[in-house]
Parts: C-alpha cells; structure tokens; sequence
C-alpha cells in the first residue's frame, strides 16, 4: 500500500516536475521556498489541480493519468487534506464540520454526527462540539480540522503547513498532538512545511523542492547534516537536539549537554541551534560563552559563499561559517576545534 | 475629555437642505392623509383587489429571479468565458434603463406579433394584459437586484471551503448545497428582498407591457396613479401609505447592510 506520484504540472511558465513514493505508515515532509510547488503538489495529489503530465496511484489505484485520459475527482479519492488556516465551514458547528465527511460519503445523519463525536473525544474537543468555528481559539481550530479530515477515513492524509497559522506557544503542544495522531495513522502522509522542527520531529523522509523540482531527498538527519543548497542549508541545516531538560540545562541523547537562557520544565526537550551562531575556535576561549566543548571537524563543505563545517563533539553540531574565518583557523578534515555557542543563542521547548 | 472642533456651517446648512429634500414629499402625505377613513379606503374592494395582485405578482417576480438569478450569478462569478462583461452589461440594463421603455421593448419582444411572441400566441401563449405578462415585466426590471448582490456574494466566498468539502466526498452538487449556498444566505436574502421591493414598486414596464386590468394587471402603483387621476385622492394617499410602510420595513430590515457605516 503506497503512494507513486510521478508528478508533472504546467501553469504557464511555472513547471513542477516531481517523482515521490511513500509507503503506508510513513510521513514524507515537503520543504522548500514559497513558490517552489509545495502546495501545487498537494493539490495535484487531493485532484484539486489535475496533472499535466505524469501519473498519481495509491494503493494500485490510478488518481490521475493524462496519458490514459484517466481522472478522479477530489470526491472519489481516499484523500483528505489539513489547510494550513485550517478552512472549517463557518456556518456548521465544530461537530458537522468532522462530520460533514462522513454525510458526503453516505452516512446518516445521526450516524455521522455520532462517529464526528468519537473523533472530537479523540483530539480532546468533546465539549466544544457546538462551537462554531469563530468561536474556537487556533489550536482548537487545528485540532477540528484534524479531525475533519481523519474523520473522512483517508487513505492519504495530507497537511499543508498545520502548525504555520499558530502561535509559538501553541504550536509547541499542537505538534505534539499532532505527531501523537498521526502515529495512529495508518494510511500515507504527505506535510507541507518550512519549519525544519515540523520536518524532524513529524517526518521519516524528506523532499526539498526548489523551482519545481527536487534539489535533495533524504531523512531528517541526512539532510540536516548535509544541506546541498544554501535555501536548505538556511531551512532544514539547522542543529536539532532532543534530551532531558534539568534546570535549563539538556542532557542530549547520545552525549553532551546544551544550556539555553530560557529555562523550560524538567523532562523531555529539544534544543535548536543555528549553524550560524556556532563560533569555532582553535584553543578555548576566553570569555562568557556558556556552551563550550571540544571537537574535531570530520566534513567541510561549501554552501554558497560560506563554509559549513560538522564538528564531532559529543555534542555533534554544524557550524556555518566565513571562508575568510576557515581560512583564519587552517580548518582541515580532522583539525581540533573549540566550539562556543552563547546560552541566549540557544532555543529550548519541552517536548 | 477633548473637545471636538465644530463642524463648519456650509456643508451641514446644505445637508439639512439635502435632509429636507427626502423629508418633506414624506410629510407631505402624512399631512393630507385621511386618517379617519383610512381604514375605508384600505378594505374596498378594488383596494383589495390591487394588494392581493400586488403581492402575488411581486412574489411570483422574486420566485421566478431567484431560479433564474442564482445560477446567472453564479456563472457571472464563477466562469470564465468570452462576452461576460457583454452578459454583465445587458442584464445590469434594466436597473437604469426607464420602466417605460423596457415595457415598450417587452411588447416587441413577447407581444402578439412580437419577436418571440407571434410564436408564443401560436401555441396559446399570451403574455400582454395578462397577470402572466405582469410578473415578466416586474422580473425583467427587478431581477439586476437579484444578480448583482449575489455574483458579489459569490466572487468574495472562500473557494478553498468549496475544496475542503470536495476532498471530504461532496461532489459538485452536494458541495453547492450543503457549502456554497449557506454561505452567500445572507446576500441572497438581501438580493431577494431588495428584488421584491423593486417589483412591488413597478410601475412603468407593468402598465405598458401589461396594460391597466383591474384585478388582472392593476397592481398597487397604478392603482395609485389611476385613483389620483381620478380624483379618488384619499385612496391614492391611503395606499401610498402601504407602500411607504412596506419600503420603510425593506430598509429596516436591511438595515445592517445600508445603514451600519463601516
């Protein structure tokens, strides 16, 4: 049971030209630059935009195949899609709006109204169900178009940025319900995001699209690790720590610790770090930088006009530095290095 | 508390004078009603005749504009195709065109010997001087208001609610119905209402399409005219009054379209 997408799109001059495959169970992570296609492939995949050219099958059944002169309709695809301002209908209660999926597919009313019922227990809305959209906060509005589309028991699920029209606060918890759910999930997911965090912790793979193409495939780690464009370097080249959390202070899983300014609860944690805050050093340095650990360099690439450099710790970071300040250091493969990373540069939220 | 600057004195003297201009033809027939026969003038037989035309025919106009409107409307805003804006123009017409000269293009059109009308009275269909020929008329000139409110209505509705209710299984139909069509209630409520009050209104199409048949095509407003012109003036007055009252409870009743400034 799988998605095949061969995927090919003219809208005048833009062209998007995409080939993906995701299996049953897993999530795949669209990132890339706006206007790069990501919202035009989801569309192709849900039959709101039919292709030009290209095929779409789930589960060995034909989506869409111009060649064969072969269309679904968005209405007879096991497909439902999570808008990124979540799109309820305004006029129908948080209730009708889940179950309107299952009236549309030949429910009872009662009947649909009761199964909507379960799904709102299930995202924790069970006393909200006569609320009307206007009525719910972002994170409830999330939470009902969650529901809404899962309600509508999809082969594919698609998420187009679900956690972009939310604030931070309500982010943090609204993606940990979210990768609770769709680990329960059982068809194919497709998301749409530029939060690198989304692709990590939601994704087991992802594409980077650029102008309608892919510029780079590959897990959360790989590409995190080896950005091969500067856009993806900036997005998804990000340094991403999960760990315990003990008096604003991460002990990271797999060795080393992280200190943040900004103290969370004790417990489980993340901790991102941009490659541009690390500052690397060939003896320790001198001064108030709270994160200081030793290291060796063990790949340097250039990305653009600058210079990303992975330091082996423990911790393992990615620093993205000047070619002049490489070139200061002697850097090689294998030199030793010192790495800072100042307290305040550092974000930490509970998990 | 600050104090606001006061307003200068020309433009607020002209406005009262503006205010007056829409005031006083009001007073006036609040004047010279006859109050202590009102209630006389509004159960005679003719009277009644006029209202209970009058209402049958404007009613069967809006029924009539709303099957025939909504889905103008909704091609108007939702196709796209060569000669639209030609569509737009042709069917806004009838809100500027003169009543008189619309009903004198009816009669061309669906009289006796009309384009379409010689064919029409050979299978026995007769529209002139005929209640039938008094909602035509009260449809062609009525209907713009219909249209225009709800292609607007049409136009600004989320689209991606119509998508979200298509990838959820709605097809087309179910998605205009159970979506589109809750959405743009509101405006189709106003239009319908707004296309009601000009067809109980009409006068200058209905009398020159439709003729002046007491209980056939004498509706409301040429009642009045006719009632004047014959020296009946209370009655003229006393029904005037109705259609004063019914134009006053229209814009009420809109009121958060009209009168909110937002």
């Amino acid at each position: 049971m799988t998605l095949e997408a061969d995927v090919g799109v003219t809208i005048g001059a833009f062209v998007l030209d995409v080939a993906l495959k995701v299996s049953n169970g897993r999530t795949l992570a669209v990132v890339g630059p706006n206007g790069s296609g990501k919202t035009t492939l989801l569309r192709t995949l849900a039959g709101l935009t039919p292709l030009t050219s290209g095929h779409i099958t789930l589960d060995d059944e034909v989506l869409d195949d111009p060649a064969a002169d072969r269309f679904r309709p968005p209405e007879a695809r096991s497909v439902a899609i999570v808008f990124q301002d979540f799109v309820l209908f305004p006029h129908l209660s948080a209730l009708d709006n889940v179950a309107f999926g299952a009236r549309a597919r030949g429910r009872n009313k009662a009947d649909a109204r009761r199964y909507a019922g379960e799904w709102l227990d299930r995202v924790g809305l069970g006393d909200r169900a006569g609320a009307h959209p206007r009525e719910l906060s972002g994170g409830q509005a999330q939470r009902v178009a969650l529901a809404r589309a899962l309600a509508s028991d999809p082969a594919l699920l698609l998420l187009d940025e679900p956690l972009a029209a939310l604030d931070a606060t309500t982010r943090i918890d609204v993606r940990r319900d979210l990768r609770r759910h769709l680990s329960t999930f059982e068809g194919v997911r497709v998301l749409v995001t530029h939060d690198p965090v989304d692709a990590a912790v939601l994704a087991d793979d992802v594409v980077v699209l650029d102008h309608g193409r892919i510029a780079q495939t590959g897990t959360p780690d790989d590409i995190t690790a080896r950005p091969r464009t500067p856009w993806v370097a900036d997005l998804v080249g990000t340094n991403l720590y999960r760990g315990t959390a003990n008096a604003g202070t991460l002990r990271v899983d797999g060795g080393g610790t992280i200190a943040a300014a900004t103290v969370v609860d004790d417990g489980p944690a993340f901790a991102v770090v941009h490659p541009r805050v690390v500052a690397l050093h060939r003896a320790k340095p001198e001064g108030t930088p709270r994160n200081v650990w030793q290291g060796h360099a063990t790949a340097i690439e250039r990305v653009g006009d600058r210079i990303r450099v992975q330091v082996a710790g423990p911790p393992n970071i990615v620093a993205e530095i000047t070619s002049a300040a490489a070139t200061a250091l002697g850097l090689v493969d294998g030199s030793e290095l010192w790495v800072a990373v100042k307290a305040t540069e550092v974000d930490m939220y509970s998990t | 508390m600050r104090r606001t600057e006061r307003p200068p004195l020309l433009p607020v003297a002209i406005a009262a004078v503006a205010v007056l201009a829409f005031a006083l033809p009001l007073a006036g027939l609040l004047w010279r009603a006859p109050w202590s026969s009102a209630w006389k003038q509004l159960s005679s037989r003719d009277a009644l005749d006029a209202l209970r035309l009058s209402l049958v025919t404007s009613l069967s106009a809006t029924a009539v504009a709303i099957v025939l409107g909504v889905p103008l409307a909704w091609v108007q805003a939702r196709v796209e195709y060569r000669g639209k804006r030609l569509v737009r123009a042709l069917t806004t017409l009838p809100m500027v065109l003169p009543p008189v000269v619309g009903g004198v293009a009816l009669l061309f059109a669906l009289g006796r010997r009309g384009l379409v009308g010689s064919e029409l009275d050979r299978v026995g269909i007769q529209l002139p001087f005929t209640t039938a020929g008094a909602i035509v008329a009260e449809t062609f000139v009525a209907m713009p208001f219909l249209v225009l409110t709800l292609e607007a209505a049409f136009r600004s509705s989320d689209r991606r609610l119509e998508e979200a209710a298509r990838t959820l299984g709605a097809g087309r139909g179910e998605v205009f119905r159970r979506v589109t069509l809750p959405l743009v209630r509101p405006s189709l409520i106003a239009g319908a209402v707004l296309c009601w009050a000009r067809a109980l209104g009409e006068f200058g199409a209905t009398i020159t399409f439709a003729g002046n048949l007491p209980a056939k095509t004498q509706t409301l407003p040429l009642f009045v005219y006719l009632k004047f012109e014959g020296s009946d003036t209370d009655a003229a007055i006393v029904l005037s009054l109705v259609l004063v009252v019914v134009s006053l409870l229209v814009v009420v009743g809109l009121r958060d379209r009209w009168l909110t400034t937002r």
